[in-house]
This record gives C-alpha cells, structure tokens and sequence, in this order.
C-alpha cells in the first residue's frame, strides 16, 4: 500500500490541509510547469464525470505529464467481470498514480490498499470527494480571507450528499458555526451531528430555505441527486423544494458567497448567476490549482 | 444441586454463561452451532441473579476463536466465558470488544465495495456516549452495535 494515498479528508491533517492550500495558490499564480514530466498518471472512472475527470486530467497535462485510462466502465475490462483488485494491480504497473472515481463506497480505500502506487479519490459513491472538499476550502480562503471562525450555511441534499460531509469534517479544524438546512427527507444524518458535539462546533437546523442565511459568510447550497435515490417518488416529492432565488439574497452579508460543487439543476435560479454573490463558477476554476496541488503532493513533486 | 439437575456436568470444553434469554438463539446462529459436530447442550430461561432470565451454552472439547468471542462481545456482551478442563472452571474471560474487528461482520450498506468485492470487512469500534458504533474502514459509515448484521 502506498503511503500517499489521498482517500477520504480525514487523512490529512489540518497542517497537511494548509499546505495543499498554499500549494494551490502557488499553482493559481503559475499553474504551467514541468514538473510531471515522464510521469503517468492513469484517471480510472468507472462511473462518468465531467469536471473531475477533466480537471485533474488538466492539471497533469499542465505539468507535463501524461494520462492513461477510461472514463466509462462499459469500456473497461471490468465489463468483461474482471475485479477491482486485478484491475488495479495492472494499472499500477503502467502508472506512476492512479486517480480513481468508482460508483461502489469505499472502493478508494480498497484499491490504496492494494496498489503500490498512491491513489487519489475522485469519488467513491456517496461516500468521499477529498479534492472536491479541497476545492471548497480553498474557495472559502479565497473569498473570505480566513477559514476561522465562520458562519457556513448547508442546504439542500444534506442526507446524501457526499460534498457537505466532507465538508464538515474538513472544516473542523477551523471552529466554523453551522446551519443546517435540508427537508425531513434529506436532513444531516445522525453521525455528523454526534461528529460536531464531539469536536464542539455549534449548528442549529431548518426544513426551509428562506433567507435564514443572512448571517452566513458561506452558502454552500448542494443538487439533490436522482442517483442517490432508492425511491424515485421521494426523488419526486423533493427536488423541487429548495430553489435559491437572487430576491433571497437582498438582507444576506455583503461577503456572503454562494458555493455549488455543480452541476446545478434547479437548486439555484440562473437570475442569481450575475450577482457578485455567485461564486460557483470561479468554484470549478479553482478545482484546477488544487489538483495540481494534491497530484504533486501524492508523487512528492512539490 | 437445582442447577446440576437442569444442566449437565461438562467435562472439557467452554461454557458460555449469562447471555440474555432473548439472546440464546442468536448466539446458536452467530456460532454455527446448527453445523457443531461436538456435544452440546442448551438451556434457556434459567433465573439468574443477575439479570433475571438467562440462557446458557455448553460445548464440549472446543475452544471459541477470536472471531467467535468478538462475536459474542456484539451480541451479549455481559455473557461471560468460562473454560472447563476436567469439571474444573480455569480460566473466566470477560468478552471485551477490539478496536477492530475483521471478517465477521456484513456491512449494512448495500452500496459498499465489500459487498460487491472479494474484500475482507474491517470495522472501527467507536465507544462513545454510553454507545458502541461500528463504522466501516471502507464505504466509512458508521452502525450501533446492535445494528450490525453478523455473518
């Protein structure tokens, strides 16, 4: 098993999370360089994405190194009934890192601890996204100028989605006051709200989205996923709930910004898209610099 | 001299005491006891002092393995193992949880790799608030104790 790996956010320590961070800056500054060069990086997704595959693809290819792999399973070998382990066992022969996104939870940790060579986690199911996490702190720095001590509202899919309890987790460290705002149906689950009284950090929670974010520097609003459903009535009955509007924003902090991991289907009207606020585009940006940051954290070309 | 009348002597092998009465058909099934070859005897709704109705299990010539008594410390775990070598007790062992436990437990989550994969399960025991949860080290969620299913 290769000591590198990146999993889940809770392998890095918050030292480790600050120098991913002030990497990335580095990397935003000047994100062309040589420093990959003759390295192969294989992206293995067996399940399809857009931003993350191309941009941690980007990110190697901007340092000069080079990619191998698939980005959908039916091309794959693991459509002929091949396992995971053999898969990963063969690609770690060819690459020098694998980047992996699987449908099935904890399939990153399973193939770190097979592979000789480090694994980054693209996403495993509904469980981690560490880079996405990365990706959101690394916004929040940016536009707040801290990540101490700050108001952060969560709304939407709070149950499934994999994003906000990254999220939490990461934010940690940092002694954030939460709210948290999602229906029945989709509230915090138990075990991060146990997680929060454990490491001390205050929440308090809602069943409506309003504008009872107004003392809130971040609004973190999520999609609510069709894919996550067993039950495709609940899907129905509530996806439709959480709609921000650019009216709801009128009383909200002047540095309030508005964050989405996208993609966004209705969650957010597109008449917010010109306020200042939104910030979900410059978001997925920033998701270039951090990966160049943690690929060349996992291969130590720093 | 009551208690010798209900339950026969045994020679050598393990007596597994106090498991709660509506816990003795459980712990047949988490130790395969249908499939055991050995003697063994049963007896449930025995009075005890301690915990009012309790069950009991005697298995002649076996030791329990790690596996079985890290079984036994999820599903009764105030039972208590006592060792018998010719009618004599000698050895009493409390069962107490690891930190982590392997092989014998499914993950509850369907959508995790151990259920799709060759992959041997690994749990954390977390012991908080008077609580035991077990969390997964792959899909990373988090079950109580007396949720987890047992292979």
């Amino acid at each position: 098993m290769s000591k590198n790996s990146l999993v889940s956010i809770s392998d890095y320590s918050k030292e480790e999370i600050l120098s991913i961070l002030d990497s990335a800056a580095d990397f935003e500054a000047h994100p062309n360089r040589r420093t990959l060069e003759g390295k192969v990086i294989a992206t293995l997704f067996f399940e399809p994405s857009t931003r993350t595959r191309l941009s941690f693809e980007t990110a190697v290819i901007r340092l000069g190194g080079s990619i191998i792999g698939f980005s959908d399973a039916a091309t794959s070998s693991s459509s002929k009934g091949e396992t995971l382990n053999d898969t990963i066992h063969m690609v770690s022969s060819y690459a020098d890192a694998i980047v992996m996104r699987h449908p099935l939870e904890g399939a990153s940790r399973y193939a770190a601890e097979i592979s000789p060579v480090p694994v980054i986690n693209a996403g495993d199911g509904a469980n981690q996204h560490p880079s996405q996490t990365l990706l959101d702190l690394y916004s929040i720095l940016k536009t707040q100028g801290t990540l101490e001590n700050l108001n952060i509202c969560l709304a939407g899919d709070l149950k499934y989605g994999r994003t906000v309890h990254s999220l939490i987790m990461a934010m940690s460290h940092f002694n954030p006051t939460f709210r948290f705002i999602a229906p029945d149906e989709l509230k915090m689950p138990d075990e991060y709200k146990i997680f929060c009284k454990k490491h001390g950090i205050k929440y308090t929670e809602s069943a409506e989205l309003t504008d009872n974010f107004n003392d809130a520097d971040i609004l973190y609003m999520t999609r609510v996923q069709r894919e996550r459903f067993q039950d495709l009535m609940e899907y129905e009955r509530v996806k439709n709930v959480y709609t921000l509007k650019n009216e709801m924003l009128g009383n909200s902090k002047p540095g309030l910004r508005i964050l989405h991991p996208l993609p966004r289907v209705t969650e957010i009207d597109t008449d917010v898209d010109s306020n200042e606020k939104a910030y979900y585009f410059q978001q997925a940006q920033n998701g270039l610099y951090v990966r160049q940051a943690i690929v060349s954290k996992v291969l130590q070309q720093q | 001299m009551e208690k010798k009348l209900k339950v026969a002597a045994l020679k050598d092998g393990t007596v597994i005491d106090h498991i709660p009465a509506d816990k003795l058909f459980k712990v047949v099934q988490i130790l395969h006891l249908d499939n055991c070859i050995n003697q063994i005897t049963l007896a449930n709704n025995l009075e005890s002092k301690k915990i009012g109705l309790k069950g009991l299990v005697k298995i002649a010539d076996r030791a329990l393995a790690e596996n079985e008594t890290n079984k036994l410390a999820l599903v009764c775990p105030d039972a208590k193992i006592n060792i018998i070598r010719d009618f004599e007790v000698v050895e009493k062992r409390p069962l107490i949880l690891p930190d982590e436990i392997r092989e014998v437990i499914q993950c509850a989550n369907p959508n995790c790799i151990t259920n799709h994969q060759p992959v041997v399960t690994r749990f954390y025991v977390l012991k908080e608030e008077n609580q035991i949860r077990l969390k997964c080290r792959y899909c990373e969620r988090e079950v109580k104790a007396e949720e987890v299913k047992i292979k």
